[in-house]
């Protein structure tokens, strides 16, 4: 499944996707996040499944156009550390 | 003094099975929505729907889904303790006291779109009181993709409720005079609540009907979701789900612009959560839970 966290408004679309298929629990994205957005958790999406994916935090869905600007410096921005983090490939981003 | 209409108040309701005994069923399974707006229980009898209650959401949740549940017993001599397993959903699922488990309301809108409507369905927009959420299902019902926008509460039920109230419009008659104008107008350009009813309020004193500006503002509304949708996609079948896919004024407009029909059904919209909910309490009560 794919999960789309975040807000569209006047100003764009700010999602972060998540592919429950793809996630494979193993949480080496958590630490990376130098604003602390992700966590493991049951899948709440698929409540009859056992596995433990990484989700956005709650609280955070809605300010991540913010909380994720210094990893998207506009001067250019490198690889995105929860991405980079990610062997499976399940995070990408909107913007 | 005249008696004070509340234009946006819809009817609430309890409805239940006579032909249905739940004295005799296996498995009596419930699902608790309590939303932003309105709340529903449901309750399943081996699998059946036995009853159901569809009412606004007061200011607490723990009261407004013992309300809720209490208006579906209401009549059929059941009580609480029957009950073997309860899911709540919805913005207070939380904050249901006797609830087994909270879901979360997309889980539970796909599933409930799924024994509504079919397993073909692999679309649902569930339009609710505060938020809107585009979700792709398979076809048993499990959520593949989903979109949710609650930061706004322009395009959702309590923005019709409050065009309601401002233009003096009961709220069923919407859709329908929304049809009556002799040309379609632009959409209004504001995609807010608030600066949408400044805005209406501009067209009023500028000349526009009534029926003028619910056209007016039904469009903007069809198109902002159509929007929303467009990021996961519309595969057919589309269902709708939530308060607003009783509003012919935005569900015939959202078609137009989708170029696709929505699926109808003979249950009511606004208790797809719930529904899904007790499907999910009557799969866990199976697995052997409780």
């Amino acid at each position: 499944m794919i999960a789309n966290y975040g807000y569209k408004d006047g100003s764009g679309e700010f999602f972060i996707a998540i592919d429950t298929d793809k996630c494979n629990g193993c949480g080496d994205c958590v630490p990376v996040c130098p604003a602390k957005l992700l966590a493991m958790a049951d899948d709440e999406y698929d409540p009859l499944s056992e596995k433990t994916v990484v989700t956005v935090i709650e609280e955070e869905r809605k300010k991540i156009k913010y909380s994720c600007a210094p990893c998207k410096p506009a001067s250019g921005r490198g690889p995105l550390p929860c991405v980079a983090a990610c062997t499976p490939g399940a995070i990408a981003h909107s913007w | 003094m005249a008696e004070l209409q509340e234009f946006w108040r819809w009817t609430e309701y309890t409805w239940n099975n006579p032909d249905i005994d739940w004295r005799k069923a296996k498995r009596i399974a419930a699902g608790i929505d309590v939303g932003s707006v309105s709340s529903q229980a449901l309750i399943l009898a081996d699998g059946q729907i036995f009853a159901f209650s569809n009412l606004r959401t007061g200011s607490n949740s723990p009261d407004s889904a013992h309300k809720a549940v209490n208006g579906a017993m209401k009549d059929t001599g059941m009580e609480l303790s029957n009950i073997n397993y309860s899911v709540g959903t919805g913005y207070g699922r939380v904050n249901i006291p006797f609830a087994n488990r909270a879901i979360t309301e997309i889980a539970c809108h796909a599933r409930g779109a799924n024994f509504m409507a079919g397993p073909k369905i692999r679309t649902v927009l569930d339009m609710g009181g505060q938020d809107c959420k585009a979700i792709h299902c398979d076809e048993r019902g499990k959520v593949s993709n989903f979109l949710m926008n609650d930061k706004c509460a322009a395009g959702t039920g309590r923005g019709m409720e409050v065009m309601a109230d401002l233009l003096s419009i009961p709220i069923k008659e919407i859709g329908e005079l929304s049809y009556q104008v002799d040309k379609e107008p632009a959409p209004v350009s504001s995609t807010c609540v608030v600066f949408a009813k400044s805005e209406a309020l501009g067209l009023m004193r500028s000349g526009w009907s009534k029926n003028m500006v619910l056209a007016a503002y039904c469009s903007a509304m069809a198109h902002r979701v159509s929007l929303l949708l467009g990021r996961i996609g519309v595969e057919d079948q589309f269902f709708i789900t939530g308060g607003i896919a009783k509003n012919p004024g935005i569900v015939k407009r959202l078609e137009k612009e989708l170029g696709i029909e929505s699926v109808k059904t003979k249950y009511d919209s606004q208790i797809a959560g719930a529904l899904g909910a007790a499907l999910f309490a009557d799969t866990l009560l199976q697995k052997g839970g409780a």
